[in-house]
Order: C-alpha cells, then sequence, then structure tokens
C-alpha cells in the first residue's frame, strides 16, 4: 500500500505543477504541453483507483483527440507562438484571490466532513469485477442501466459535430 | 501512510478545480480558457472515481465517462466560436469583447 | 376484450398517422378514415364496457360466495341483470332451481364489501438508474366509463364535422388532429403510471392548441390557441412538481395503483399528500378552467364548433377532473375530505361555480354563454370532489358530456345557418326556421337546468346531497347553498340564451330576405338527436331507490356507483370516512323549485318585459356589476395588464434597481450608495413627503446607477468571479449554518 501511496504523491505533484504552469505560462504552446501532462496524470490517478477503462478513455480522447483541437485552435488563431507576455490580465490577482478563498471553503469543508486520516478506500479498490476486469462491468452499465443517458450523449456528439461545423465553416 | 485516503483524491480534486478557476478568470487568450475549463472537468471526474471506489458502485465510472464525451463535444463548439471570433475580429484576446459592456 | 382493450387508443393514434399521410389522396379526404377508426374504438368501447360490468358482477359473487356460502344460488344475478349474455347461459341452468333466492341474495350485495380488480398492464417503457418507468392500461370504473364518453362524443363530433367544416382548407389536417385528440384522451383515461398521464396530457394540451387555432390566419384565433396552451403550461408545472413528489412519496413509483394505495392506506404522510394535492390542484385548474386559471377556456371558442363540443364535453376539460378521481386516495387523504368541513378543492369548485355563471349572463356570443356555463358545470364537479361525493362528480360528468355536446353542437348547427355566433346581433326567431335544432336545444337545456327527469336533475341533486350530508359532521352545507345559488343562475342565464337566440324577432343575419335561416343537414341534425335522447335517459343510470322512490328494484338502482365506482383498497372508499349520499327528496324539491324560479324569471324579464329594464344605464352600481362581469372579473386585465405588463416594465425597472443597488453595497463599496442615501435622507427631512421618497430613491437609483456601471465591464471574466466568489461565499455560508 505504501507503493501506491508514492505513486499516489509522485503523480499529484507532477499534476499540480503542470496545472499551474497550464495557467500561469507565458508560451501558449507550452501550456497545451503541460496540459498534456496534467491529463496524463489525472490518467494514472484513475489507474489508481481502479478504472483502467476510463483511465484509457482519457488517454485516447484527451490526450489524443481534444489536444489535437487546441493545437489546431493555437495555430488557426495565430496567436504568438513563443514569449507572450500579454496572455494574463492585468487585474489576475482577482482569480487568485477567488481561487484561494474557494479553496479555503472546499478543503475545510472536505476535512471537516472525510478528516485526515480515515475514511480509507477498500483495500482492493476494484469494484465488482467481472472477468477479471472493471471494463465489463462498465460496459454492462453503460449498455443497461444508463442506456438512455448513453444514447442522449451520442446525440449530443452529433449535435455538437454539426454545431461546430455550421459554426467554423466559412460561407 | 498505509492505505490511500478518499480525501488524498478529493483534495487533488480541489487543487485542480481552483487551478481552473484561477486560469478562467486571469487568463486573456480564449483558447487558453477553454484550456482551464479542461481542468475543472478533470477535477470533477477524479471526484467522481473517488467516490465511486469508496462506494464501490460503478456509477463514477460511468459518469466520468458521459463527462469526457461531454468535454469533448464542449471543446468542439468552444473552439469553433473561438474560430469564428477570430475571424471576425483577428483577434483571441477576451479583453476585446466587451460589447456587453453596460 | 378487457385485456386488450389496450389498442382502443392505438386505432385513433394509427388513424392519425394515416389521414396526414394518405388523407388527401382519399376520395373524401382522410374524414372516412377518422370516422371508421372512431366507429370502430366506439364498438370496442361497449364491448369494454359490458365486460367490465361481467367483471364487476364476477367479483361481486366470487365475495359473496366466500362470505355467505350461497356459491351456485349468487350466480342467478348475472341472469337477472341481462349483462352477461356469453356466460347467462350456463349460470343460467345452475341458477333456475334457485330463481327465488337469488333476489334476497342480490339485495345483501348491494351493501357487502366486495373489491374488484382493476385490469393492469404494464410494459417497461424504459428504465434508467435502476428507476423503471412503464406505460401500459389501468382499466377499472372511471377507466371504462370514460372509453364510452370520449368515444361517443369522439365518434358524434366527426360525423357532425364532416358536414360543419365541409370545404375548409385544412381540412385533412382537422380530421387528424381529431384523431390525435382522441387517442391522447383515450391514452389518458387509460394511464397507469402517472408519468404516462403526465405525457397523455401534455399531448391533449398541444392538440387543443392545434385545434383551437384552426383558423390561425385571423389573428384572435391564434392569440387563443396560444392563451389556452400557455394557461395550461402554468398548471403543467404543477401537475409535474405533484407527479414527482408523489414518486417521491410513494417511494420512488410512477404507479397509479400503487399510490392510492399507499395514500389510503396511510403509507405516505399527511404533509406530503397534502403538498402533493396542492399542487395537482394547479394543473386541474388550468385544465379544467377552475378559477383563477379558467381564463383560457372562453377564448377556447375560438376554434371551430364540434372542437368545442369536443374540448368541453369529453376530452380537454375533464381530464383534470378525471385526473382528480383518479388520484382520489391522494386528494381524499391529503385534503381530509372525509373529515373535514372546507377545503381547497371544494372552495374552488364552489366559487367556479358562481363565478361562470354570473360571467354567463353578459354575453352575447352563444357559444361564449355555453363556455361559461361550462366552466361552472366543471365547478359542480370540482366541488363534489371536494366534498367527497366521487360518484355524483363522474355521474355529472357523464350526464353533462351529453348534453353539453348537445348544446355546442346545437349552437354550432345555428351559427352555420346564420353565419355569426352574436345572439343580440344574428339571431332571435330561429325557432321558426330551425325547429329540429330548437327542440334538441331545448331539451338540453332542460337537462342542463336540472329539470326532472331528465339527465342533469339526478347528476346535480346526487352532488347536492353529497353537499349536505357528507365530511365531517355534514358540515359542508355551505356548498349545498353555492350549488343552490349555481342551479338558479343556471336556468336564469339558459333562459336568456334560448330567449335571444331562438324566440323574438329575427335580427341582423337571420333577418336577411336573401339568405333566409334553414335547418340544418342530415349529418349534423341526428348527432343532435342522438344526444338529446341521451340527455334525457343518461340519469337514469344512477337512479335512487331510497326515500320515495323506493320502489324502484335493485336490479335497476345505483348501476352506476355499482358499475363505475372503484372497488378496492386503492380507493378511499375502503375508509370509514368515505360514505355515499343518499336521495333526499327535499333538495331534490328545492333544486327544482329553485330552477323554475330562474326560468320563470327570466321568462317574466325577456318574454313579459318586466323588471327595471336599462337598470344599467341608470343606475351606477348595476352599471358598475355589468362592467365588472363583461370585464370578465378583471381576470385578462389582471394576467396581461397588471402581471406581464408589471413583470415587463416597473417591477422589471425596480428589481434591477434593487439588484443594482444590493450589488453595489456588495462590491463597488459603500461609498456611491453612501452619497445618494445621503441625499435620499436629506431630502426626506427636508421635505418629508412621500412624494420626495420616491424622488430621493430615484435619485438614490441614479447615483448608484452610475456608479454601478463601472462593474458592468462586459468582461465575462468579471462576472465569472462574481461567479466564483459568490459560489463560496454561499459554500462558505452552509458549511457555518450546517
Amino acid at each position: 500500500m505504501v507503493a501506491q501511496n508514492i505513486f499516489f504523491y509522485a503523480f499529484a505533484a507532477m499534476i499540480v505543477f503542470s496545472a499551474v504552469r497550464v495557467v500561469t505560462s507565458t508560451n501558449v504552446v507550452h501550456a497545451a504541453l503541460y496540459l498534456v501532462a496534467v491529463l496524463a496524470g489525472v490518467s494514472a490517478q484513475y489507474i489508481l483507483l481502479a478504472a483502467e477503462f476510463v483511465a484509457a478513455t482519457q488517454v485516447l480522447v484527451y490526450i489524443g483527440a481534444v489536444m489535437v483541437l487546441f493545437l489546431f485552435g493555437i495555430m488557426l488563431t495565430r496567436t504568438r507562438i513563443g514569449q507572450d507576455q500579454e496572455l494574463t490580465h492585468k487585474h489576475w490577482w482577482t482569480g487568485l484571490v477567488t481561487a484561494l478563498v474557494l479553496f479555503g471553503v472546499m478543503a475545510y469543508a472536505l476535512i471537516d466532513e472525510w478528516g485526515w486520516s480515515d475514511h480509507p478506500l477498500p483495500a482492493d479498490t476494484r469494484l465488482s469485477v467481472v472477468n477479471g476486469s472493471n471494463t465489463a462491468t462498465v460496459s454492462d452499465a453503460v449498455f443497461s442501466t444508463y442506456l438512455l443517458p448513453f444514447e442522449a450523449i451520442s446525440v449530443l456528439l452529433l449535435a455538437a459535430l454539426v454545431g461546430a461545423i455550421v459554426l467554423a465553416r466559412k460561407d | 501512510m498505509d492505505d490511500l485516503l478518499l480525501n488524498q483524491f478529493l483534495l487533488l480534486g480541489a487543487v485542480l478545480f481552483c487551478t481552473g478557476v484561477y486560469g478562467v478568470i486571469a487568463r486573456r487568450n480564449s483558447v487558453l480558457v477553454l484550456m482551464s475549463i479542461e481542468l475543472i472537468l478533470n477535477s470533477v471526474n477524479i471526484n467522481l472515481l473517488a467516490f465511486g471506489a469508496i462506494h464501490g458502485s460503478i456509477a463514477g465510472a460511468v459518469f466520468a465517462l458521459f463527462i469526457i464525451a461531454v468535454a469533448a463535444a464542449e471543446v468542439g463548439v468552444g473552439l469553433a466560436i473561438v474560430l469564428l471570433i477570430y475571424r471576425n475580429r483577428r483577434s483571441v484576446d477576451l479583453d476585446d469583447l466587451a460589447q456587453m459592456k453596460g | 376484450m378487457l385485456d386488450s382493450a389496450w389498442i382502443i387508443p392505438l386505432i385513433p393514434a394509427a388513424s392519425f398517422f394515416l389521414i396526414l399521410f394518405f388523407g388527401k389522396r382519399m376520395p373524401r379526404k382522410g374524414s372516412e378514415i377518422g370516422i371508421a377508426a372512431l366507429a370502430i374504438c366506439f364498438v370496442l368501447a361497449i364491448a369494454t364496457n359490458i365486460q367490465w360490468f361481467q367483471h364487476v358482477d364476477d367479483a361481486e359473487h366470487a365475495a359473496h360466495a366466500t362470505t355467505e356460502e350461497h356459491g351456485t344460488e349468487s350466480e342467478g344475478t348475472d341472469a337477472e341483470h341481462g349483462l352477461a349474455p356469453a356466460t347467462g347461459v350456463a349460470d343460467g341452468e345452475q341458477a333456475a332451481p334457485v330463481a327465488a333466492a337469488s333476489t334476497e341474495v342480490a339485495e345483501e350485495t348491494e351493501h357487502a364489501e366486495f373489491s374488484v380488480e382493476p385490469i393492469h398492464k404494464t410494459w417497461t417503457w424504459w428504465s434508467n438508474g435502476g428507476v423503471d418507468f412503464t406505460a401500459g392500461m389501468l382499466l377499472d370504473g372511471p377507466g371504462v366509463l370514460m372509453l364510452f364518453v370520449v368515444t361517443l362524443i369522439s365518434l358524434l363530433v366527426h360525423i357532425y364535422s364532416t358536414d360543419y367544416v365541409n370545404g375548409d382548407r385544412r381540412y385533412t389536417h382537422y380530421f387528424a388532429f381529431l384523431s390525435l385528440f382522441t387517442a391522447s384522451m383515450l391514452g389518458l383515461v387509460m394511464s397507469e403510471s402517472t408519468l404516462q398521464l403526465l405525457t397523455c396530457w401534455e399531448l391533449v394540451g398541444l392538440c387543443s392548441f392545434a385545434l383551437i387555432g384552426h383558423w390561425w390566419e385571423e389573428k384572435p384565433n391564434s392569440d387563443a390557441a396560444l392563451k389556452a396552451f400557455l394557461t395550461n403550461r402554468v398548471g403543467d408545472i404543477g401537475l409535474i412538481c405533484g407527479v414527482i413528489i408523489l414518486f417521491f412519496g410513494a417511494g420512488e413509483t410512477f404507479d397509479i395503483l400503487t399510490i392510492n394505495q399507499m395514500a389510503v392506506a396511510g403509507d405516505i404522510s399527511h404533509l406530503v399528500l397534502l403538498v402533493g394535492a396542492c399542487s395537482l390542484l394547479a394543473a386541474v385548474m388550468s385544465k379544467s378552467g377552475q378559477f383563477i386559471l379558467h381564463t383560457w377556456l372562453p377564448d377556447a371558442m375560438a376554434g371551430p364548433t364540434p372542437v368545442s363540443a369536443l374540448i368541453h364535453a369529453a376530452t380537454m376539460v375533464v381530464a383534470g377532473i378525471f385526473m382528480v378521481g383518479r388520484l382520489y386516495g391522494v386528494f381524499f387523504q391529503g385534503l381530509s375530505i372525509g373529515v373535514s368541513s372546507v377545503n381547497l378543492l371544494a372552495v374552488i369548485g364552489g366559487v367556479t361555480v358562481i363565478g361562470g355563471a354570473g360571467l354567463a349572463f353578459v354575453q352575447s356570443d352563444i357559444k361564449k354563454v355555453l363556455a361559461y356555463s361550462t366552466v361552472s358545470q366543471l365547478g359542480y364537479m370540482a366541488m363534489a370532489l371536494g366534498v367527497g361525493a366521487w360518484t355524483a362528480a363522474f355521474f355529472h360528468l357523464f350526464t353533462h358530456a351529453m348534453f353539453k355536446a348537445g348544446l355546442f353542437l346545437g349552437s354550432g348547427s345555428v351559427a352555420h345557418s346564420v353565419h355569426s355566433f352574436d345572439m343580440k346581433q344574428d339571431m332571435g326567431g330561429m325557432k321558426r326556421f330551425m325547429p329540429k335544432t330548437y327542440a334538441t336545444f331545448l331539451i338540453c337545456t332542460g337537462a342542463l337546468i336540472g329539470l326532472f327527469p331528465l339527465a342533469g336533475f339526478w347528476s346535480k341533486d346526487e352532488i347536492l346531497a353529497g353537499a349536505s350530508q357528507l365530511g365531517g359532521e355534514g358540515a359542508y352545507t355551505a356548498f349545498l347553498v353555492v350549488g343552490s345559488i349555481g342551479a338558479f343562475m343556471t336556468a336564469a342565464y339558459m333562459t336568456r340564451c334560448i330567449y335571444l337566440t331562438f324566440h323574438g324577432e329575427p335580427r341582423g343575419h337571420a333577418a336577411d330576405p336573401h339568405h333566409p335561416p334553414h335547418e340544418s343537414g342530415p349529418r349534423i341534425v341526428v348527432p343532435l338527436y342522438i344526444l338529446s335522447a341521451l340527455a334525457i335517459v343518461a340519469g337514469f343510470a344512477n337512479l335512487p331507490n331510497t326515500g320515495v322512490l323506493e320502489f324502484v328494484p335493485d336490479s335497476l338502482a345505483l348501476r352506476f356507483e355499482h358499475f363505475y365506482e372503484p372497488k378496492g383498497e386503492y380507493f378511499p372508499a375502503a375508509l370509514e370516512s368515505f360514505t355515499h349520499p343518499t336521495f333526499s327528496i327535499g333538495i331534490a324539491l328545492i333544486s327544482t323549485v329553485i330552477g323554475l324560479l330562474g326560468i320563470g324569471l327570466a321568462y317574466a324579464w325577456y318574454w313579459q318585459g318586466l323588471g327595471p329594464h336599462g337598470i344599467t344605464k341608470r343606475n351606477r352600481l348595476a352599471r358598475a356589476g355589468h362592467t365588472f362581469l363583461v370585464e370578465k372579473y378583471y381576470f385578462d386585465r389582471l394576467y396581461t395588464d397588471v402581471i406581464a405588463g408589471s413583470v415587463k416594465g416597473p417591477i422589471a425597472r425596480a428589481a434591477n434597481w434593487v439588484n443594482q443597488n444590493v450589488l453595489d453595497g456588495v462590491v463597488n463599496g459603500v461609498g456611491k450608495l453612501g452619497v445618494g442615501t445621503g441625499r435620499f435622507v436629506y431630502e426626506r427631512i427636508d421635505q418629508g413627503i412621500v412624494d420626495t421618497i420616491v424622488n430621493g430613491s430615484g435619485a438614490a437609483a441614479e447615483g448608484s446607477g452610475q456608479g454601478l456601471r463601472q462593474i458592468q465591464t462586459g468582461r465575462v471574466q468579471q462576472y465569472a468571479a462574481l461567479l466564483f466568489a459568490g459560489a463560496a461565499v454561499l459554500a462558505a455560508v452552509f458549511i457555518v449554518v450546517i
């Protein structure tokens, strides 16, 4: 279990560092690459939480597709590649204050409710295992209990696809 | 330091969330604002999976998947809008977009 | 047939699509599809009714056989009732030797407790998160009754319409929507889950929108359709809330039987039931035209007359009443109907009885008289449900459907002939030109007024008897008074309507020498005959056999109550506080006298010209009263001018002002507000009158508004910062408080 903890804190440190760089970096492309690091780290945390299917999806969809979209967005809008001091507002401190207050409230609530050292995750964090894999359980749930939301999501994706094309096309 | 605690994940989610909030408020470039939104969505996913793990429920994983799908749609439409703004105004700087000024 | 009755709503639904896709190519433009579908439905509905009677009798005998050990003897009542042609032969053989005993048995069973299993079929529509969303059919007394009423009226309306809207531009679409309207109403009466009820409820609303706005080229018509639709939306919020409350109250189920059962058994807390019933009541108010959401109903007259007949007699407006009857366990327990002396439902009904009748006096449009009459009669039904007289309410619904459909179709027949609905301008003396319409109209009016022995007499008396006898210590007496006043007013305004339409000298279009009015064709007159015949006999369906009517044999008495009132644990009849009113000769006499008095007064006023005519011009008070009625108690003014207008204008500005001040105080510091407040205080001290308070606050608004402009930067990110900060503050408040 200690190994898991080491794993967790190593990736948590990476996530926090990269996330901070995403919102502070003066180079747009660097920010995008740090975002990749955040997403990869989050994916690693998913594996710790025994959700390997979600982790794989995270890598495929986020790092594979969404990041490519972002890079396209950066290039198509001709944002200056390289150092750019104007990426952040003059009033960046309002954001900082808001974020800190929000974090304070959240941290207090979380620690108050869940404590520093209790509520350990189940030792075998694997959920109800079917055929040795969590993926089967997920697929069972998606295609039976949550079939309707699943269909709704697919319609949403279709709508987003059409919407994005309509918005972005040069007519 | 023996077991993984629920709160580890929740606090990590909180840090990620607040970083994202900071990014949304403080960044001028709209593509960067969209990236910050991704941070927020990911923090939510960590929370969902953590709670799913402690309750032994698959619902957390399923909803995380749905959120990933919604996030993909959001990025697609969001970037299309940014592109449209860029085409019309030759800028993606949010400070330039203040027509709602009262 | 009972098990496959679910096919009945599907037939008109299929006919809707058939007419839509193929109607224009048919020789009669699709109307034949609709009529054929409805004719099949009507036959099936009758078959269902007959089998249902049998089902009830079987259940009665089964219960009786177990309690009284007269197993074979009790079979005899089947043959006696003459309602069991299929099994009657077999039963009759057994019953013959003991025929003498069977009457005695039948008498006892009248009072014996027995329960009738409703026919309940469920299909899982879809399921999500462990909750099954079901559709299906629930067939019991009220459902079977409504199948008959809806299919009958709809069939007659279809036939009538082939003449009435003949040659219309959207003839095919008209029939398509008639079919869908019927289908959704049939689906509603067979709903087994509240969710299905909600779906069909919305479908009914949608169809009424399409049909009221049938001639949408004219602005008033499309306005009326919109008004009907939007007013119903207001109530639908109530329905949705009620469904959700009951869903959680009954342990996450939409099943109507379960909800009712739990409500009757007291497994749901009284508070939940009360809140749920009040939410549902909002839906009833809008759908069934109860005060204060009745305003859409008279405007709905903009639609074609057959549609008005369908809406007012069989479908739309009775949906609300039906819903109360369907979820009666919830209402009975939630509003404590059985033991209280006053409750919301009864009060709303009572107010509607008087309010609707009052408005009917000042209308010059014949259809609006009938519309307000419907409002008033629906008030009777709601009142009856409110005092606990379930059977009386549904009996009145049944009889009212017959004679009100007859009246509407009759008014349409007249209007078809003179091309106008205005009684004062374009009618009068129609008796000469349209003797058949006149005769049927007269019969239906008599039934509406409640003259012995027409249908309305029996049903209205049952409601009045219920108001006088039910409730905690017979405490609903106030509603007896209300009902009697309503009966008086009904008699008077219907006499006025008849005078203006059929008597006196022809006016306007009716007096046009080039186009004299003529009697309508058979497709219009025959439905009138059928409906007026039913208006005569329908009342005998629930003939009482107590008091002076003791001579009525048991096999004919209270048949309506026997067959159509649900019997089982899901209906509050199982409770001790639920009782049936008995026929009272006193009340019957009083209400008849009151009705005759109303007719007499109106006769004296219109025919003889007695009374203070022109008082509305001479006397200010009378004029004010008249204007009050003409303006429909100012409800429309209230909604459009006061509420809608003020939301658009002053209140919006005021809200904006408050908003800005509050925001200013929180975000932009108190400096600017201090200046404004200082000026405000100064001026108040200086002048100290109300006028300056207004001025001062205006100045404060301006001063703070100027300051506030600075935070209205148009920068979304600042708004986002405010949003998140607000969320943080709220969360902190929650943490501290909880």
